[in-house]
């Protein structure tokens, strides 16, 4: 994954590890490469050390071992004032006894920038988020999108390269998460800036990132692009945290050109794709995404196996239809089917085949 | 909807106006929330602002010379001091006349107590007189002017009829100029003689020690709020604890323990002596000065100025240091211009919190003051048990509490009073 020797590393995590006792490790063994221009996204559940790696980036934390370059030199032992790293915090921080205006300058008062070269990049600042008009007001007359600009709008301010944002998001309401999603990818690209994105919410990883880094336990579990993330996922751990995920646990009977043929616990057969699996015996959890599952037969590929469901719930959507199965025991089969005017609608209690590509369906770590 | 175009007051569904059917409505609910108030209503009334009234009222009143000399008060109106002569037989009679009655009622005392605080030695003229006059018939024993004369030359004074007319009035602002070192001479208010004056000198001194006093809470205080406003919770409470600790002993204990502590063969003088800093000869004054008041009257309303600062810190979100320092601040800065702001309502309640508390303090001045470290409120109390000149002390009391409310007034222009938490 890392590369120390990368030379278009603009960010470089080598083996860092942070602990806050002396007991526990909170990051175990990071290793990240970032090249500049990249919007990389932290994702993963709390306590997973996805924070404390932002803080370690920012300054607030010091690295318990290994090294965190930017721009090739080490900045473990800067402090973060002089890094000149841009952060949105989650709660903004916008100072409260100070304007719009002034939460601006700040940044380029401490720069000691002039004062027309600081009022000509405040405007500038605030019209790049369509907030020119606000520059007076205080940061508790805004609403909270509106912050959530500002905040934007003075991490960027003094132009840094590098820009990490600490869940600015969570606290918007879901429409006006889905824009701000939206403005800030499109700025970030538009400036060229690198951003290290902190989220617990994947579908604002998927939806914003260029790559995702999902966090768990300490460690990164995978780190690819939002695409491969969600339809290759690594191991068992980011197929669940990532989307929605059906699990089959069985045992694999052999692997040939490819394909891993499992036996579920039941003693069904199933076709998967081998990812953690290597020899016959190994135990395996099978995860299938719910809108690659197919019932209807004539679009099924000739030959794959089969499995028996039953239908236990329908559940209409709107834009899709989703029904849950019994399936290998398993109660909690989902399936999700959009909702064409061709489309069958399941009744609970009917009995159904269900099937999948071997490529969509993964035999991950047990 | 409404009807916006409609002119006149909104009407509820049934006519009424919607105002009144509001009022109507919540009528039974403030009621009940009144009645919830009603004891500690009645309780601050009749335990402080009755009391507080009255105090003030007596700064002003000045009925007794007119209830107890009524016809010399009469008699006097037309005399006028200024001639240069004393009155007439006509004042000395009627003066004869109330002495005998007052005299009788045993108030000829009280008269005489009062007119003293204006006038000193007039109190025993009064007591002399009206002992003898009591024995004369008013009818034929005059004239009274050489017999009232003879029993005291005092009555020859026309400065002791003087001081009578001028205070005869059943208001005086006598009590007030008195306690700002003035007083009614014969051309109106006039300044007291130098030796005589001291009340402006006590004013001056308490508003200047509850200054530095104040500050030194600011200083001293600071950083142990922000000390306990950063710590794990745990931690915090534990030194909460220690900060509230005072509060659970007798302050008479923790002055008495600042006496022990400041005095020369005290504890602090004698380690300084024992460690060779301080020469034996030459031991420290710590206690009867204004320094000891100043360091036993900061012990004692630190609390009341980490409180307050305490939980205004605590609101403060530690991401706003963050910010400043990512922004390029380094520490300083960040919390100069970023962090200190924020607390300035917590200084602010803690302010005027402890001068107020300071400026009418009294028992700690009056213990480790001596007398160069007394407050007005020493002499207040002084004034209110000691002379027994409540007028006075009334006076002092209201000047007091005057300059609070200006000062009061002077903060909330310059800072705002709704800038100030007080947790």
């Amino acid at each position: 994954m890392a590369d120390a020797s990368n030379v278009d590393a603009f960010v470089e995590f080598e083996r860092v590890q942070k602990s806050y006792d002396g007991e526990n490790l909170v990051v175990k063994d990071l290793n990240l490469t970032m090249p500049k221009g990249e919007f990389l996204t932290m994702l993963g559940p709390s306590g997973s050390g996805k924070t404390t790696c932002l803080m370690m980036l920012a300054g607030f934390e010091t690295a318990t071992h290994g090294d965190i370059r930017l721009d090739g030199t080490s900045i473990n032992n800067i402090p973060p004032h002089k890094r000149g790293i841009g952060m949105v915090f989650q709660n903004y921080a916008l100072f409260p006894h100070m304007t719009i205006a002034e939460n601006l300058s700040f940044p380029l008062e401490v720069r000691k920038m002039g004062k027309s070269e600081r009022e000509e990049k405040v405007k500038r600042a605030l019209d790049m988020v369509e907030m020119g008009a606000f520059g007076g007001r205080r940061p508790a007359q805004l609403s909270g999108g509106q912050q959530q600009r500002i905040a934007l709008a003075r991490a960027l301010v003094f132009e840094p390269e590098l820009v990490l944002m600490d869940e600015p998001l969570g606290a918007l309401d879901k429409q006006l998460r889905e824009k701000m999603q939206f403005e800030i990818t499109h700025l970030a690209h538009r400036l060229g800036i690198t951003v290290v994105y902190v989220t617990h919410d994947q579908t604002e990883a998927l939806t914003m990132s260029d790559r995702v880094a999902v966090f768990d336990d300490g460690r990164i579990q995978q780190i690819a692009p939002p695409d491969q993330l969600y339809e290759s996922p690594e191991n068992s751990f980011v197929a669940q945290f990532i989307g929605e995920n059906n699990t089959l646990e069985g045992t694999v009977k052999e692997i040939k050109n490819g394909i891993a043929l499992v036996q579920l616990d039941d003693g069904e057969l199933i076709d998967c794709k081998p990812v953690n699996v290597s020899q016959p015996g190994e135990r395996t959890r099978v995860s299938i995404r719910p809108e690659r599952v197919e019932y209807n037969k004539d679009r099924l590929q000739a030959g794959v196996h089969t499995l028996k469901a039953e239908v236990l719930e329908f559940i209409y959507m709107g834009d899709i239809f989703r029904t849950r199965l019994r399936v290998a025991g398993n109660d909690e089969f989902i399936i999700k089917t959009r909702n064409a005017p061709d489309q069958v609608r399941l009744q609970p209690g009917q009995q159904i085949e269900i099937g999948w590509l071997p490529e969509d369906c993964r035999a991950l770590d047990a | 909807m409404t009807d916006i175009s409609h002119s006149g007051p909104v009407l509820a569904a049934d006519g009424t106006p919607l105002k009144r059917s509001l009022a109507r409505a919540l009528r039974m609910q403030k009621l009940r929330a009144l009645m919830l108030i009603a004891p500690l209503l009645l309780f601050i009334l009749v335990t402080f602002i009755l009391p507080v009234a009255d105090m003030l009222f007596r700064s002003v009143e000045n009925r007794i010379v007119q209830d107890t000399l009524p016809q010399t008060v009469e008699a006097l109106a037309d005399w006028d001091p200024a001639s240069g002569q004393l009155p007439d037989e006509a004042v000395f009679a009627a003066m004869a006349a109330d002495l005998q009655v007052a005299a009788e009622q045993k108030t000829h005392t009280k008269v005489a107590k009062r007119l003293n605080y204006e006038n000193p030695g007039l109190s025993s003229v009064f007591r002399k007189s009206g002992r003898k006059v009591k024995k004369w018939d008013l009818a034929t024993d005059g004239p009274f002017r050489e017999k009232l004369i003879e029993i005291d030359d005092g009555w020859g004074d026309i400065e002791l009829w003087r001081t009578i007319k001028t205070y005869s009035g059943t208001f005086t602002s006598g009590y007030f100029l008195n306690a700002v070192d003035m007083q009614l001479g014969a051309e109106g208010p006039e300044i007291r003689p130098e030796n005589e004056r001291i009340y402006n000198t006590m004013l001056v001194r308490t508003m200047r020690m509850s200054l530095i006093i104040t500050f030194s809470c600011i200083l001293l205080g600071y950083p142990v709020a922000w000390i306990l406003a950063n710590l794990p919770a745990r931690k915090a409470n534990l030194l909460l604890i220690l900060v509230l600790l005072p509060f659970w002993t007798s302050l008479l204990v923790r002055t008495s323990a600042w006496k022990i502590l400041l005095q020369q063969q005290g504890v602090i003088n004698d380690t300084l002596v024992w460690i060779g800093l301080v020469d034996d000869a030459n031991r420290l004054v710590l206690i009867n000065n204004e320094l000891g008041t100043i360091i036993a009257m900061t012990h004692i309303l630190l609390p009341f100025m980490i409180l307050p600062m305490y939980s205004v810190m605590q609101t403060i979100n530690p991401s706003y240091l963050r910010a400043a320092k990512s922004l390029g601040a380094t520490d300083w800065t960040a919390f100069w211009r970023v962090y200190f702001p924020q607390t300035v309502p917590g200084i602010g309640a803690g302010s005027i919190l402890v001068f107020i508390l300071a400026v009418g303090y009294y028992i700690t001045p009056a213990l480790v003051g001596g007398t160069k470290g007394t407050f007005i409120s020493n002499l207040i109390a002084y004034h209110i048990s000691t002379s027994g000149n409540w007028g006075l002390g009334a006076a002092l009391g209201a000047i007091l509490l005057a300059v609070v409310l200006l000062l009061y007034w002077v903060y909330d222009k310059v800072v705002g009073i709704d800038n100030v938490k007080l947790g």
